[in-house]
């Protein structure tokens, strides 16, 4: 990475370029992931800085304020970051253990960016409930959901079902399946 | 031992590079052995003994004997050349402390790779979509056949899906339920009740099976049980989200017993003994049976209090009259009890805002 490489003289220009290079990737594979088509860019150079963005972002979302902390114990932000890394990696060693031919981080990669959808939804969900309470206001937020619910899981299998064995793609996909309707349900019944 | 006595004679004559004991102890023993291979035979898939696992943590073991033995010449080697010439034993001792990093190093990775290896696991997740299909279906049909060993399918992808799914089912009627949870949260509840049910309720048998003489294995065991929480998840899916008291006690004695029974069936064929088929039928029947009534009632609907069940004759099921309330709760909530849970959680939204 002949990039990365700065002048010892001058400590203070602190690599602007591969900073913009990282986060113009980052924003690549949004994309790909907002309109999925099968391709391997997501696959074929991954990285870990969109899914911890998505993640750290969703995690501090669904934080409540501290007013409301009998109603669940522990924080929310630790919850939430458990649930997605934990899952993201037993859905990696699920595939893997099914035959798939993909490595470990690229899974952890397309599981990690195919949350953008429902952080989304999310941020959609909390602006919805800054509005006057009612039966649509939950309507709203349901159908929100289930639409970016559906495009999580129609993109990770966009990516990953070309890793597996054809007559697996099933067996794989059930448990990217549960983890997105999981994320969904968190994300639904939240009440700030 | 006698191949360290060799290389640390030759370093007494202070000619530290020479010295290359513990790369020549550690590779001889490993190639004898083909190299570490990290994939186990599939003979002994079956073997409860985990021998395998033993003949590598001998090797290990005896590997580690060697590097004290070859560290404690090395500390003897020091202090001879410390009476001699002190610029050798600043070199000899990085050289000793490199040689020791290098030995640990690649002992750890080679005992990281044999154990982290997941290839270990991979025979058990070798299943199609047909077939799990199936195996869910049997899994509510018992056998009666009994005079000869039923076959288990010995597979985990399907009972850890299992248990994911009642997880997924457990927060939804935590939820819609909004059950209190003080230490922990949520997700970790739920984890922990269903894992901790599979792991340790399967253990549990197991180890009832070896002190009945049971022919079953602990991998067969834990398949079992996880099928047979299909019947939980479909108890819990349904009455979730329709609340009411008898059908819930329906499914119960249905599902729940038909899923038991073809366990029970299975253990049954496996036993020898009447005493030892009692001992062990029943335990199983009574664990499963109460699980999914303890699912039901410590975490969905909190509110009412379990009074409620035993008034059936004078209150029929839907006009229930919520008791145990917290006073914190809002007072609206007390004319929502004839709808279900999913209607609740949206009353519960509108009154919170």
């Amino acid at each position: 990475m002949a990039e990365a490489e700065e002048s010892p003289g001058d400590p203070g220009t602190a690599s602007p370029r591969p900073l913009m290079r990282d986060l113009k990737a980052v924003g690549k594979k949004f994309m790909h992931v907002l309109y999925p088509r099968r391709s391997n860019t997501l696959l074929r150079d991954w990285d870990l800085w969109g899914p911890l963005i998505l993640c750290v972002t969703l995690a501090l979302m669904l934080q409540r304020g501290s007013a409301d902390s009998e109603k669940d114990g522990g924080p929310q932000f630790a919850e939430v970051f458990v649930v997605v890394w934990f899952g993201a990696v037993t859905i990696t060693v699920n595939s893997k253990l099914l035959g798939g031919n993909i490595s470990f981080f690229q899974s952890l990669c397309v599981l990690g960016y195919c949350i953008l959808p429902l952080t989304v939804a999310m941020l959609i969900c909390r602006l919805v409930l800054l509005a006057e309470p009612g039966p649509i206001n939950f309507m709203v937020r349901l159908f929100v959901v289930t639409v970016m619910f559906a495009w999580s899981v129609v993109a990770s299998t966009a990516f990953l079902a070309d890793s597996q064995p054809p007559n697996r793609k099933a067996l794989a996909i059930y448990p990217v399946f549960l983890f997105y309707f999981v994320i969904s349900w968190m994300i639904l019944t939240f009440t700030p | 031992m006698a191949t360290t006595a060799a290389p640390t004679g030759a370093a007494r004559n202070g000619a530290g590079p020479e010295w290359g004991g513990f790369e020549e102890n550690i590779q001889e023993p490993l190639s004898s052995q083909g190299g570490g291979s990290a994939v186990i035979d599939m003979e002994n898939m079956d073997d409860t003994s985990g021998s395998s696992f033993e003949d590598m943590g001998e090797l290990h073991q005896r590997l580690r004997e060697e590097e004290v033995d070859a560290d404690a010449a090395a500390a003897e080697e020091e202090d001879g050349e410390f009476l001699g010439m002190k610029g050798f034993k600043g070199q000899l001792s990085r050289q000793v402390a490199d040689q020791m990093w290098q030995a640990g190093k690649r002992q750890a990775s080679r005992a990281f790779s044999l154990y982290a290896n997941i290839d270990i696991l991979r025979p058990y997740f070798d299943v199609e979509p047909a077939q799990v299909r199936s195996r869910l279906l049997e899994s509510m049909i018992p056998i009666k056949m009994v005079n000869f060993p039923q076959k288990i399918a010995g597979e985990l992808y399907g009972p850890l899906m299992l248990v994911f799914t009642l997880v997924a089912i457990l927060l939804h009627g935590m939820k819609t339920s909004d059950t209190i949870i003080r230490e922990g949260t949520l997700m970790g509840t739920a984890i922990g009740t269903c894992f901790g049910y599979w792991l340790g309720v399967s253990s549990f048998i197991y180890f009832l099976a070896y002190l009945c003489n049971a022919q079953i294995t602990m991998l067969q065991m834990l398949a079992l049980l996880g099928y047979g929480l299909f019947g939980h998840c479909i108890v819990l899916f349904i009455t979730y989200n329709i609340h009411l008291h008898a059908l819930f006690y329906l499914f119960w004695l249905l599902v729940g017993g038909l899923s038991t029974l073809r366990m029970v069936a299975v253990l049954v064929s496996r036993t020898v003994g009447p005493t030892q088929r009692l001992l062990l039928c029943g335990t199983l029947a009574a664990l499963h049976m109460l699980f999914l009534l303890y699912l039901h009632f410590a975490y969905h609907k909190v509110v009412e209090g379990i009074l409620d069940t035993l008034e059936g004759p004078n209150i029929p099921p839907i006009q229930r009259v919520p008791r145990d309330i917290p006073a914190m709760l809002p007072a609206a909530r007390l004319s929502s009890t004839v709808l279900n849970a999913t209607a609740k959680a949206v009353a519960v939204t509108l009154q919170s805002h």
